[in-house]
């Protein structure tokens, strides 16, 4: 799948699990509407499967996962193999408190990109486009 | 009648002092507090210098750190090696289940249980979190909210059969709901539902559990959302005017009620308005439970606080900076007189703390109170032009916050802080300034070390951190499920059975039919089903 700069993207934010910390995933959801992409946000207490579900519904080009209470090695990889078993293949973005020794695992689990705390805006739709592009680094 | 001098010098005479050279390093004599005789002092009111007359001449803060652990058996050996180092009081952090009120073994548990903290299920983890503690020789303290009743109620029945009597427990439950709607998102019911549980509580601490402090109001957490110094002021002392009018509404004089209340607030890193917030809020307080609620006790009155530094302002960047930011953090705590102190760990914006990173953040408030002199005096920055124009304006700004939110409950704070919530204006400002601020950063109008500016350093290996294994959370599963095999399946049924009836009428305090479901096993997340079957459930609608 290619998607040009120009063209409209779809993105649906999605907080999975019992993390309840809202802050980043709301204000990422804004900064990227600022870059006119069309954001969709799930509200809290998802799991894997309503993500796949409100993914493929929805025909976004990327989810945008927040994490911060350190359950991503648990719940990402099943977003990924969720939407997979729907027979979608929507790239998947992670966003939160991840620590550098997990990254390779996550990227081995299929996870496009990964940002860290700090990402200024720029970066957060760059990796966005990028991961909607299939030009992310495996 | 006297002046507030001599007011203050003879609550100061009548209190006792600690141990210590009160003077500079060059051996100059210090007062326990500066000011003109008719200005503000602490301990008297409005407090806004201090709640106590001696300060950290009495008793220095607490160096109160959070910290929970896999199984209540894990747990308890670390509250056990507390007690042994001389700690009179434990702090116990629940996991994410058990903060929403899921069991172990629910399908939404996976990946959480015993993360963050310590897993209850049934009063068999009580048991263990609690084996050879004598309740009624210390103080526990529990960090819950949605559950609280019935993490108390498992807490009481664990007392009663340890053979401690109720009125010989002492202790602190966080139980502070409105910031759960507002900032924390750890809800379960609909707002007015948990209010009465909120209210249950209240009442049957008063009436059995006098050493109990009931409610922990939080500004910590709005803070950590996103909202302004102001916002957190304003919307947690207005939580706090709602719990006073809640426990009036179930009959409780406000002096009988108000005591039992303590605050919890963050320290951010701008430090002069963090210090002016501190004092305005005690200010706010003693006038309004004076003034509004009519208070007369001083205890009522004496806003008291505990302090953690932000968590938000730590980057995951060069996280030794992260020790410098504390500090500066924990100091404006200090210098707003804070009772109570936790201070963050270099690496929890990477992880959950190292045991060597929660110790160097452990030495950060040793640093403060015993190297560097500045509990001598009480409230030094009393009397600065700018610290004092500060607390005015941060007063002015939570004065305009209460009058909207009184307007939306037409008179009343608590019907105004449930109207708020429900018509997502709490969440929506919150939401607001946490956009604001990350706007100016990506404008580049706030400088942040190591991220925006100064990443020399950025490129080198990040350090280590804790690493969190699966192992608990099926020895946990596996725990309850022998609990479950073990009770009695009927009793359990029948204690359940009347707790849906007593939840159905709001006249009826829940607390009795908790403690009695929780004796005979009966699950957290059985108890919290069998109030959602009458209560429902909280979905929030999201606004972006």
């Amino acid at each position: 799948m290619t998607t040009s700069d120009n063209q409209s993207l779809r993105v649906l934010v999605a907080k999975v699990g019992l993390d309840g910390h809202d802050r980043g995933v709301k204000v990422v959801a804004r900064l990227l509407r600022d870059a006119g992409i069309e954001v969709i946000y799930t509200g809290l207490f998802q799991t894997p499967e309503t993500v796949a579900a409100a993914a493929v519904d929805e025909d976004v080009d990327v989810v945008g996962l927040s994490m911060l209470s350190g359950a991503h090695m648990t719940l990402a990889p099943l977003v990924v193999q969720a939407i997979r078993a729907r027979g979608a293949d929507i790239p998947v973005v992670i966003g939160g408190i991840v620590p550098n020794h997990d990254l390779e695992e996550l990227k081995a689990a299929g996870i496009a990109e990964i940002l860290g705390p700090g990402a200024p805006a720029s970066e957060v739709v760059e990796a966005v486009r990028r991961a909607a592009a299939g030009t992310s680094k495996v | 009648m006297t002046n507030p001098r001599e007011q203050w010098q003879e609550a100061f005479d009548a209190s006792s002092i600690r141990n210590d050279k009160f003077q500079t390093m060059s051996g100059i004599p210090l007062e326990p507090v500066y000011g003109p005789e008719d200005g503000e002092f602490p301990g008297i009111y409005p407090y806004t210098r201090g709640p106590y007359a001696s300060m950290y001449r009495s008793k220095l803060w607490t160096m109160r750190l959070f910290a929970g652990f896999g199984t209540a058996i894990d747990t308890n050996q670390r509250f056990k090696d507390i007690l042994k180092s001389g700690g009179d009081g434990l702090s116990t952090a629940f996991d994410m289940p058990t903060l929403m009120g899921l069991d172990s073994d629910d399908p939404m548990s996976l990946g959480e249980v015993g993360r963050c903290g310590v897993a209850i299920d049934t009063l068999a983890d009580m048991r263990d979190l609690f084996a050879d503690i004598d309740l009624g020789g210390i103080t526990t303290s529990m960090t819950i909210n949605s559950p609280a009743a019935v993490l108390l109620a498992m807490f009481v029945a664990q007392a009663e059969n340890a053979g401690v009597p109720r009125v010989k427990l002492g202790g602190t439950l966080q139980n502070d709901i409105l910031k759960e709607y507002q900032a924390q998102k750890e809800f379960v019911f609909p707002p007015r539902q948990s209010m009465r549980l909120v209210r249950d509580t209240v009442a049957f601490t008063a009436a059995e559990m006098p050493r109990w402090n009931s409610i922990s109001i939080s500004g910590y957490h709005i803070r950590e959302a996103g909202s302004t110094a102001a916002e957190e002021l304003a919307f947690t002392l207005a939580n706090g005017f709602a719990y006073v009018e809640l426990a009036r509404q179930a009959g409780l004089p406000v002096d009988a009620f108000a005591p039992r209340l303590s605050f919890f607030f963050n320290a951010h890193i701008d430090f002069f308005e963090e210090i002016a917030k501190y004092r305005a809020a005690r200010r706010i307080w003693a006038r309004w439970l004076s003034k509004r609620y009519g208070a007369t006790s001083e205890r009522s009155m004496q806003l008291r606080f505990h302090t953690q530094t932000a968590g938000v302002s730590l980057t995951a960047q060069q996280p030794e900076v992260n020790i410098v930011r504390t500090a500066i953090e924990a100091l404006a705590g200090v210098l707003g007189g804070t009772q109570s102190l936790h201070t963050n760990s270099m690496d929890e914006a990477l992880a959950l703390p190292t045991e060597r990173s929660a110790r160097i953040a452990l030495r950060t408030q040793q640093v403060i109170a015993h190297e560097t002199n500045v509990a001598h005096v009480a409230d030094p920055l009393g009397g600065s032009y700018y610290v004092e124009a500060l607390t005015d304006q941060m007063e002015q700004m939570a004065e305009e916050i209460f009058a909207k939110i009184d307007e939306m409950g037409g008179g009343s704070m608590l019907e105004g802080c449930i109207v708020g919530i429900d018509e997502n204006w709490f969440q929506g400002r919150i939401a607001d300034s946490a956009y604001e601020l990350e706007r100016a950063f990506n404008r580049g109008e706030r400088t942040i070390v190591g991220v925006s500016k100064f990443l020399e350093g950025n490129e080198e290996d990040q350090m280590e951190t804790l690493r969190i294994t699966n192992a608990d959370e099926q020895k946990q599963r596996q725990r309850l499920a022998s609990v479950k095999q073990d009770r009695n399946e009927s009793a359990v049924l029948d204690a359940l059975d009347r707790l849906a009836k007593d939840a159905v009428d709001p006249e009826v305090n829940l607390m009795p039919a908790l403690v009695d479901a929780s004796q005979v096993y009966a699950t957290v997340g059985e108890m919290m089903n069998t109030m959602a079957g009458v209560f429902g459930r909280h979905i929030e609608v999201p606004t972006i």
